[in-house]
């Protein structure tokens, strides 16, 4: 029954948001890619909130287009609405959100994913890989086609084992009432991973006609138009705006006494949620001394009325639904048009990868997105394009490549996954980057595009461009450093209220230190001769106002890298050194870490474990020397 | 890790009239030289050298200590990194300021085992030696860490995590602002911001000051010789000063004729207050009616009360005794070479639960047992640990005093308009510097606390 199709370089299951990355990437880099999807119609949908960016999430997009990813080019072309948020903040925490039009989004990326040479898009569902001697060779669809590659990508997202729960009801689905992917899993078992239940949910979508706006607050887009890729011209002007309400006191009246309708409370629900997008039911048990509750009312398109209820994600029943959403000041006479519910699935335990996202029991075989236990579009898209990158470069017989924490939030993630796992769905924050500071949503190019050239996923023409805006970058630095402003009627009547006179000359590096003064006042008081790009401006404005605390944060880059550079010897064995604490080799042995730096990051080891380790290694190495 | 430049005291501690504060690594010299001031800086010596001179605390750029500096670059010493040795006069208050300084001027105190380990790691130490190594690094940080929890049991301890609790839930604020910036928590303002971290620094500030074994070690034990005149006060005062080889220094911000002078009694280092007015056997008795000698008195940590064996008991010994009430007092009955004439039972019955020893100075009786009632009195008898007392409050002071300055940081950044995110850097650090002092720096802990103070979702 079963027949032999095609073979590829680079076989990507599932086209969601880490999947079209994935196969995108691997596609750039000259990888003949197959991308298979249970259903052509959902490529890069959004069964969630109908938005992208956001703290910390914006700038895993940003770094998504530094590296060539899609992400970013194709919300600047589907979203009504963008803002910059934290603008009252530093640099480091700034961050785009756009608000997407759903359908737009999956169509404008499915196009580019069509138009994309080396890669091919089909519909199917795979149950099956090829596994001989522990190393992936393709993989099974349910048709019984067998398709050979030299790398596997899984993306399956929430679609394992999918089972979706409103109040007592709850039935085998992936997300949206999509189908269930139910023997992978199995087979993923059987295979020897370690799989453990998550769950997530999202809020009922209400019809627009139906709300009354009036009383709400409006919350539009920025008037400065925005882009997330550094590459992106042509800006949308004409905006949506979204709304903001509040839930009440007979909301939460109404959910108390009806606790015994919810699922979470009942016990059916065994999955573990996570912490930062609870229910509405979970946030009124455990605050319940929070009278009110934001809620926003977000658009999901230009050509649809469906309107998603951000704060009122939910599992209870869908009658209670209808009721609850009718306690909010606007929603009234609400017209529910699809009802919220929980969904749990399967994850993989994502220690059980390598920092490069290939598993560690399979060889070729890279998993990414949802199904490694993280949440969100942003997230899937980092882990997207990474395991898209390495199972290209896997393909071709060339070493992974890994971002460390201090080269971008999509470090920061994949290696808090791989070394400590997660308990609950994994969000990003910008306070798990110990070197936030550096990983800013402005200088994303700056960190990854050489990276990107160099690995072949921009083009030289990008390249060049992104060459020219860092030398005028230096080139500014460098010019304020030695250019020196002296104590003139002129220059205090350009230093603002307040600021403090001049009194003595001084370099303009140093002007732009105080806080208060910006780089349009040190232009003006010091022109260069040549045109500064509005992006180039902001550059040497941060990396000079802020270089006290940035170096801070280099030298402690410094000393991590240091760290890290100390390699660990595969195949070391962590029960046969002594000293070691119980607890370190039970957790070392199974993270595998590939350096003393990864080592020191596993939680359970401790510094003294880490000394420990380093002598042995050592030992190893003059055991080897002295024969 | 592995290239920060440690610091130890690498002489045993408590005894000796030379101590040694040992450095390592890269930045050896330069945190020396910042310190030193001698003929030559000692970036321009030749190696394996030593240089006599001072250390000058750059905070109040006075002479902090009287100084031998040995310099020796890498490869050929011990570590097979650049070292310094500071020899500087022996005793806990010399040694201790020594190594404080080197630790604020940047090097990091060293894990137990640590030089040893670095000597090895670095080549120095052959393959036979490792397996000590690993079981040197995991017995001195077992060691350690007891002593460092018995140590932090109670009242510090209790009073750290507090603080780490309120710098956390200030920190989760910032981030709630900065992770969900639409969400409906107060906006973290540049006035709250200040109110609370001034409380803390208040309270880190207190710690310092008042933690009682660090203000005997940073300054000595306040100690009070009082006495009628001709009970042997000087006598006293020069028995324990020649014993122990004082070191007269001259204290910044005292008036001028108080002289105080530095004993080290066992270990426990003895600042003898207004010896002056010993000196001169002025009649203390008479002046504990000024009040300011009372409040002298108050202040003092110890109170040596001496009476003397050969006359009876006055009025104003009992107004001595009256005076010292509270307080921690040894009482001692001086000249038993001569004829008993002082109620013995009285002084018992005024004593109540303090130590009486008995002298006779003139012949140097007794002087052991004075000392060994000094050192228990401090120790409460537990003499062994006194070396890792030590170096675990030596370690927390500094973490401490690291913790102030990095405070500052963060109110003098909010003084001046920084962004709030920036802010956090220096707040943060402050909460990881203070969760080193109890071994706990899990940064997980934060974003427990963010979602657990603020009610986030979608």
């Amino acid at each position: 029954m079963g027949y032999k199709a095609d073979s590829y370089d680079v076989i990507v299951v599932g086209a969601g948001h880490a999947g079209v990355e994935a196969g995108l990437a691997s596609a750039r880099m000259g990888a003949k890619t197959l991308m298979l999807t249970l259903n052509l119609d959902s490529v890069a949908f959004m069964p969630c909130n109908p938005s992208v960016g956001g703290p910390a999430k914006g700038i895993v997009v940003r770094e998504i287009d530094a590296l060539g990813g899609e992400m970013g080019r194709n919300i600047d072309k589907t979203h009504i609405q963008m803002r910059m948020l934290n603008t009252g903040k530093g640099p480091a925490v700034r961050a785009l959100r756009a608000q997407a039009d759903k359908v737009l989004y999956q169509s404008e990326m499915k196009r580019t994913i069509e138009e994309q040479d080396n890669l091919t898009l089909l519909q199917g569902m795979v149950e099956k890989l090829i596994v001989e001697d522990g190393v992936c060779k393709g993989v099974i669809t349910k048709t019984g086609a067998e398709y050979e590659a030299k790398s596997v990508v899984l993306t399956t997202g929430t679609f394992m084992r999918g089972r979706v729960i409103i109040g007592d009801l709850s039935y085998e689905s992936g997300p949206n009432n999509m189908q269930p992917s139910v023997n992978l899993s199995h087979h993923l078992e059987e295979l020897g991973f370690e799989m453990v239940r998550f769950k997530t949910g999202t809020p009922p979508r209400v019809n627009n006609k139906s709300i009354d706006y009036s009383k709400t607050e409006i919350q539009p887009g920025d008037e400065k138009p925005r882009a997330f890729s550094y590459e992106t011209t042509e800006f949308i002007t004409d905006q949506l705006p979204c709304w903001l309400t509040y839930t009440g006191e007979e909301t939460h009246k109404l959910i108390n006494d009806n606790l015994h309708r919810s699922p979470m409370y009942s016990g059916m629900i065994e999955g573990t949620g996570p912490r930062y997008c609870p229910s509405i039911e979970d946030k009124i048990v455990r605050f319940n001394d929070k009278p009110r509750h934001q809620i926003f009312l977000e658009p999901e398109g230009r050509n649809t009325k469906e309107v998603y209820v951000q704060g009122l994600s939910t599992s209870l029943p869908e009658d209670l639904q209808q009721k609850i959403l009718k306690t909010v000041p606007g929603l009234e006479n609400v017209e529910m048009m699809r009802a919220g519910y929980a969904i749990e699935y399967d994850v993989m335990v994502p220690t059980q990868l390598w920092p490069s996202l290939e598993t560690k029991t399979v060889k070729n075989l890279f998993t990414a997105g949802q199904l490694n236990g993280t949440s969100g579009y942003e997230e899937a898209a980092g882990q997207g394009i990474m395991s898209g990158i390495n199972a290209a470069r896997n393909a071709q017989g060339r070493e992974a490549v890994i971002l460390d924490r201090s080269q971008g939030y999509i470090g920061v993630m994949i290696d808090d996954l791989v070394t400590k796992g997660t308990n609950e769905p994994y969000r990003l924050l910008t306070s798990r980057a110990e070197y936030r500071l550096l990983l800013r949503h402005d200088n994303a190019d700056l960190r990854l595009t050489e990276l990107g050239y160099e690995i072949g996923m921009i083009p030289k023409e990008r390249y060049d461009r992104f060459v020219a805006k860092k030398e005028m970058i230096e080139k500014e630095m460098k010019r304020l450093e030695k250019v020196v402003i002296k104590p003139s009627e002129q220059v205090n009547a350009v230093l603002p209220e307040k600021s403090t006179e001049l009194k003595e000359a001084m370099h303009a590096a140093n002007l732009l230190k105080r806080p208060e003064v910006t780089y349009q006042e040190i232009h003006q008081l010091a022109p260069a001769d040549f045109d500064i790009p509005e992006d180039v401006a902001e550059q040497v404005e941060i990396q000079v106002k802020y270089s006290g605390y940035i170096n801070k944060s280099l030298q402690q880059v410094e000393r991590m890298k240091k760290m890290d550079e100390k390699k660990i010897p595969d195949g070391i064995d962590y029960y046969a050194i002594g000293g070691l604490a119980t607890e370190a080799k039970q957790k070392l042995d199974e993270v595998r870490p590939l350096s003393i730096g990864q080592a020191s990051r596993v939680s359970g080891v401790n510094p003294a474990d880490v000394s420990i380790l380093l002598v042995y290694i050592e030992q190893g190495k003059i055991a080897k020397i002295a024969k | 890790m592995e290239y920060e430049t440690i610091a130890a005291i690498s002489t045993p501690m408590g005894e000796g009239a030379i101590a040694i504060v040992r450095l390592s690594g890269e930045e050896a010299i330069k945190i020396a030289d910042r310190l030193y001031k001698g003929k030559q800086p000692l970036e321009s010596v030749d190696t394996h050298t030593i240089h006599y001179g001072h250390l000058i605390d750059p905070d109040t750029e006075q002479t902090a200590e009287e100084v031998m500096v040995s310099v020796m670059r890498g490869p050929r010493t011990f570590t097979r990194e650049d070292i310094v040795e500071i020899n500087c006069h022996g005793g806990l208050v010399s040694v201790n300021r020594v190594l404080e300084l080197v630790l604020r001027g940047g090097a990091r105190l060293a894990e137990p085992g640590e030089f040893t380990k670095r000597a090895f790691l670095n080549g120095r130490i052959d393959l036979s030696q490792a397996e000590a190594v690993i079981d040197l690094i995991r017995a001195k940080t077992d060691r350690a860490m007891n002593v460092a929890l018995n140590q932090m049991e109670g009242r510090l301890s209790t009073l750290i995590a507090s603080l780490r609790q309120q710098l956390l839930e200030t920190v989760a604020h910032v981030e709630v602002n900065i992770d969900y910036p639409e969400y409906d928590a107060e906006e973290m303002s540049k006035d709250l911001l200040t109110t609370q971290l001034k409380e803390v620094e208040k309270e880190i500030e207190g710690i310092l000051v008042t933690a009682r074994q660090g203000k005997i070690l940073r300054e000595g034990l306040s100690t009070v010789i009082v006495g009628r005149p001709n009970v042997g006060k000087s006598s006293l005062l020069n028995s324990l000063v020649h014993e122990n080889k004082a070191i007269v220094t001259d204290v910044p911000g005292t008036t001028r004729d108080v002289i105080e002078e530095y004993v080290n009694v066992r270990g426990v280092p003895l600042r003898l207050v207004d010896t002056a007015g010993i000196r001169e056997t002025e009649d203390l008795v008479e002046r504990i009616g000024v009040e300011r000698s009372r409040e002298r008195l108050k202040q003092a940590d110890l109170i040596l009360l001496v009476l003397n064996y050969n006359d009876e008991l006055t009025h104003e010994d009992e107004k001595l005794f009256e005076a010292v009430k509270g307080m921690d007092v040894i009482v001692i009955i001086n000249k038993t070479d001569l004829d008993e004439k002082l109620d013995l039972d009285r002084v018992k019955e005024l004593a109540e639960e303090h130590p009486m020893i008995t002298t006779s100075l003139k012949n140097e009786q007794g002087v052991d047992e004075l000392e060994q009632s000094i050192s228990e009195l401090f120790f409460a008898g537990e003499v062994e640990s006194q070396d890792l007392t030590y170096v675990s409050n030596s370690r927390h002071i500094a973490l401490l005093e690291q913790s102030r300055r990095t405070l500052e940081d963060a109110l003098e950044a909010v003084e001046s308009g920084m962004p709030v995110d920036m802010v956090q850097i220096d707040i943060t650090r402050t909460w990881e510097i203070l969760g080193e002092i109890i071994g706990d720096s899990v940064s997980d802990s934060l974003i427990d606390q963010l979602f657990s103070q603020f009610c986030l979702g979608k």
